[in-house]
C-alpha cells in the first residue's frame, strides 16, 4: 500500500535505530516527549522502545482527546442527552469515557439517551435534516486535526439554515498544551515529538516559540519510520545544541500547513478566555468556542449547560499520565480495576491513550522459550 | 416448485401484494393473514416434506450418528449488503457452526421476527435467499416460526436459526484437543465481511467493490476431513475476527498462539478500507472463513486439499500453537517484532451479523 507499508519496513527500521544508537552520546540522556497519542499507539504497537538505545526515553504527551477533556465536559454532554432530549452525536471514541458516577455515553445510551456514534460531522447535518422535529447537538472534540470539519459544517449549518442543529465545542489548541507541559517544569525535556496532522494544518511555525527557548522540535508522521527518522533528528540537534522546528513529514505537509482550513476555522470560531483540560488544569487560550456570527449554533448557550469542574476518580493517574509524568504501569488502578472493557479513567479508552496503548501492545514480554519457538 | 403451487384459491382469494405490500400486525396474529403468509411465501420457498406435513414441529427419521445442534440470531444491519443479505447469512453461518464440529448439517429452523411495516417484497427476497442458500448447503429448513412486532421495536428482521446435524463416531474436533505445535491453517482472506458491511452503513458509506465472504463450508470440512480425519480443532473466526477466535481457542485448549503477520492473506481493498478506518482486519468479522488446527506433518497436505475446494482455494499454514501458561496469542508482525494479540473491543462494529 503505498504511503504506508514502505514506512513500516523492519529492516530500515533496525537500521535507524542503529544509527540513533551510534550518535548518541555516552552519559547524555534524551527524553523525548511523543505529544501526540497517535504516535504513543504506533510506537507501541510496533515495539520501538524495545528497539531504541537506553539513552533515549520516550515520554507520552498530553495529545489524546478524549484523554485531556475532563469530567465536567462529559457530564453536559450526557446531559444534553439525558435531560434535553437532544440527538448527540459523536465520535466513537467517546462514547466509552468515564463521566461522574461511573456514567459514559454508552451507558447513557442504554439508559435511554438518544445518542449516535458518527464518523464525520457530515453525518451530525444529515441526521439533522432528517430529524426536524429534534435538536441534534455535535458533540465536538480533538486538536487542530478535527476542527476543520466542525468549522465546515458549521459554514454548513449556517448556508443551509439548518435550525435544528448546534456544536457542544470542546477543540483544543496544541501549542497552548505544549506549552503547559513544559512550563510546568516537571519533566526534564530534551526535544519534542511534533504531530504531524497537527502540522497539516497549522503548520510548523507555531511551534517557533518552543524552539526559540531551546527545546528541539520535530513533526513527525505516524508510521514507524517517521518516528524513528525524527528521534534521529532530534538527537542531531541535541549533539549539536542546535535547538529548531523541522519538518519529518516532508511527504504529506507544507510548512504552513493548509490555510483554507485555518480561515474556515478563524471564520467559525474564536479563543476561549480559558478552558478545563484533565491533567494540566485550567488553561488560558487553551481552547475554541464558536465565534459570534455562529452563536446560534452554540449548544452550550442553547441549552445553558452550566460549566462545573468535577475532579478526577480516587487514584486515577490521568493527569500525571498525560503529563509524562507517570508510565500507565505506575497507576495502581491499571490492569486491576482500570481496563479497556471498564475504564475508569480516559487514557485507558481510546488507542490513543497512553493507558490503552500499553494495555494492548506493551504489557506483556515475550519469554524467551517463545522467542525460540518463533525462530 | 414456485410460490403459485402453493396458493389455496379457497382460502386466500386474493394474493399476498409482493409488490406494495407490508407486514402488517396481523401477519403475526395467528389468524388468516398470517396463514396466508406461511402457505404462500415461506412453504413454497423451503419446500420439503417435513415442512409440508404442516406441523408444529417436524418429525425426522434417525440419522445414524451422534446429533450435533447450534443456534444462532441474526441482526444484521444493513439487511441487505454485497455479497449477500439477512437470510443467506442466517443459512450460512449456522449451517457453518454445525459443520465446524464435522458434523453433516441436515435440518435448519427458522424463526423470523419481522417489524411491521417491513416491505413484503424484502421479505420474499429474504426468503429466496434463504432458500437458495439452504439449497446450497444442503439442508432442509424442516420448521419455523413467524412474530410481527410492532413498528420502532424491531428493525425491519431479525432471523433465528437452528441447525442440526449428524456426525460420525470416530470424529473429534474440538477447541480442547489442540496440542503444542498443531499447525494454525486459515482457510483464505479475512475482513472481507466486516468491511463489506461497514461500507454500506448509513453514515460510513464509502465507495469499494468488496464483498462479503458469507458462504457454505460444508463442503471445505468434508474434503477435510476425507483427507486427515485427526483434524484437532475447526472454528469460523466471525465476530471479533482472528483475534477473537484465537483467544477463545487459546483459553479452552490452555496454550499460547503464534500468528506470522505476512502470511495472513488480506485483500488490498480490505487493507485499505482499514487502514483509512483506523481498524485492524485481525479483529474484523469473517463468514466465509474456517481455522483449522492439525499435527504440523499433516498441514502442508490438508492445505493442498483445501486449495482444490471451493472457499478454500487461498488456504494458507497462518502460525501454530505452542506452551504458553498465560495462553497468550502473538503476532509476529511484518515490521519484525512480536506483540500480543488482544480482543478487541468491539462496540464499534455493532450488528455484524
Amino acid at each position: 500500500m503505498k504511503f504506508a507499508s514502505e514506512f513500516r519496513d523492519g529492516g530500515l527500521a533496525r537500521r535507524i535505530a542503529t544509527a540513533i544508537a551510534v550518535e548518541c552520546q555516552p552519559g547524555r540522556s534524551y527524553s523525548f516527549m511523543e505529544f501526540c497519542g497517535g504516535h504513543t499507539h504506533t510506537i507501541a504497537r510496533y515495539g520501538l522502545e524495545a528497539m531504541l538505545p537506553a539513552a533515549i526515553r520516550l515520554v507520552h504527551g498530553p495529545g489524546c482527546p478524549v484523554c485531556v477533556l475532563p469530567v465536567g465536559r462529559i457530564d453536559s454532554g450526557i446531559e444534553l442527552a439525558r435531560d434535553h432530549g437532544v440527538i448527540l452525536c459523536t465520535y466513537g471514541d467517546m462514547m466509552r469515557v468515564p463521566g461522574s458516577h461511573r456514567l459514559s455515553l454508552l451507558k447513557a445510551k442504554a439508559a435511554g439517551g438518544d445518542i449516535r456514534m458518527v464518523w464525520s460531522t457530515l453525518d451530525a447535518l444529515k441526521i439533522a435534516r432528517d430529524n426536524h422535529d429534534r435538536e441534534v447537538v455535535f458533540f465536538a472534540i480533538g486538536f487542530e486535526t478535527t476542527t476543520p470539519p466542525t468549522a465546515m459544517a458549521l459554514k454548513m449549518a449556517k448556508a443551509e439554515g439548518l435550525t435544528n442543529f448546534s456544536i457542544f465545542c470542546n477543540h483544543v489548541l496544541t501549542p497552548s498544551a505544549m506549552r503547559a507541559v513544559l512550563q510546568g517544569g516537571s519533566l526534564p525535556l530534551e526535544g519534542v515529538i511534533g504531530p504531524g496532522h497537527v502540522s497539516a494544518v497549522i503548520g510548523i511555525d507555531p511551534y517557533r516559540e518552543f524552539s526559540d527557548r531551546g527545546m528541539p522540535v520535530v513533526v513527525a508522521g505516524f508510521e514507524p519510520l517517521d518516528l524513528l527518522q525524527a528521534i534521529l533528528m532530534l538527537v542531531r540537534q541535541v549533539n549539536e545544541d542546535r535547538p529548531s522546528v523541522e519538518n519529518a513529514y516532508v511527504r504529506a505537509l507544507p510548512a504552513t500547513g493548509n490555510e483554507r482550513a485555518q480561515q474556515a476555522i478563524a471564520e467559525t470560531m474564536k479563543m476561549r478566555d480559558s478552558f478545563e483540560w484533565r491533567g494540566l488544569g485550567t488553561l488560558p487560550d487553551s481552547a475554541l468556542r464558536l465565534a459570534d456570527d455562529y452563536a446560534e449554533f452554540d449548544a452550550e448557550a442553547r441549552f445553558s449547560l452550566p460549566y462545573r469542574t468535577i475532579p478526577d476518580p480516587k487514584s486515577c493517574a490521568c493527569a500525571e499520565v498525560v503529563r509524562g509524568i507517570k508510565r500507565p504501569q505506575e497507576c495502581p488502578l491499571f490492569g486491576r480495576s482500570c481496563t479497556p472493557d471498564n475504564p475508569i479513567g480516559s487514557c485507558m479508552v481510546s488507542s490513543e491513550g497512553g493507558c490503552a496503548a500499553h494495555w494492548l501492545y506493551g504489557r506483556h514480554q515475550m519469554t524467551n522459550d517463545g522467542r525460540k519457538n518463533v525462530v | 416448485m414456485n410460490a403459485n403451487a402453493h396458493r389455496n384459491r379457497h382460502l386466500f382469494p386474493r394474493p399476498l401484494d409482493m409488490v406494495d405490500g407490508r407486514v402488517d400486525l396481523t401477519h403475526g396474529g395467528g389468524g388468516r393473514a398470517m396463514a396466508q403468509l406461511i402457505s404462500e411465501l415461506f412453504a413454497g420457498a423451503f419446500d420439503n416434506p417435513y415442512l409440508a406435513q404442516g406441523n408444529d414441529m417436524a418429525v425426522m427419521p434417525p440419522t445414524g450418528g451422534r446429533l450435533v445442534m447450534s443456534t444462532d440470531g441474526y441482526v444484521v444491519s444493513p439487511i441487505f449488503f454485497p455479497g449477500g443479505d439477512i437470510g443467506s447469512l442466517a443459512v450460512h453461518g449456522t449451517v457453518n457452526d454445525v459443520a465446524m464440529s464435522g458434523a453433516r448439517p441436515l435440518y435448519l429452523s427458522a424463526s423470523f421476527i419481522l417489524e411491521e411495516g417491513l416491505p413484503l417484497a424484502d421479505l420474499k427476497q429474504i426468503v429466496e435467499s434463504m432458500a437458495t442458500a439452504a439449497k446450497q448447503a444442503d439442508v432442509l429448513i424442516v420448521t419455523g416460526d413467524t412474530k410481527v412486532v410492532e413498528r420502532g421495536k424491531a428493525d425491519g428482521i431479525f432471523i433465528v436459526t437452528t441447525g442440526v446435524g449428524s456426525l460420525q463416531d470416530e470424529l473429534h474436533i474440538a477447541g480442547d484437543r489442540i496440542r503444542p505445535g498443531d499447525a494454525i491453517i486459515l482457510s483464505g482472506t479475512i475482513g472481507d465481511h466486516g468491511i463489506a458491511l461497514l461500507s454500506k452503513r448509513e453514515n460510513l458509506e464509502f465507495e469499494t467493490t468488496i464483498e462479503s465472504d458469507s458462504a457454505p463450508l460444508h463442503g471445505l470440512i468434508r474434503a477435510m476431513i476425507e483427507a486427515d480425519p485427526d483434524i484437532h480443532c475447526l472454528r469460523d473466526p466471525t465476530r471479533g475476527g482472528l483475534a477473537a477466535t484465537l483467544n477463545e481457542l487459546a483459553h479452552q485448549s490452555g496454550l499460547g498462539m503464534i500468528v506470522d503477520e505476512d502470511a495472513v492473506p488480506i485483500k488490498p481493498a480490505v487493507r485499505g478500507a482499514c487502514e483509512l478506518l483506523g481498524i485492524d482486519p485481525i479483529g474484523v468479522a469473517n463468514e466465509g472463513k474456517l481455522i483449522a488446527f492439525c499435527s504440523p506433518d499433516k498441514a502442508e497436505a490438508l492445505v493442498a486439499v483445501m486449495r482444490r475446494q471451493p472457499f478454500g482455494e487461498n488456504a494458507v499454514i497462518i502460525g501454530h500453537a505452542q506452551p504458553d501458561p498465560r495462553r497468550l496469542v502473538w503476532l509476529k508482525t511484518s515490521f519484525g517484532g512480536e506483540r500480543v494479540i488482544e480482543w478487541f473491543n468491539g462496540e464499534q462494529l455493532p450488528r455484524i451479523c
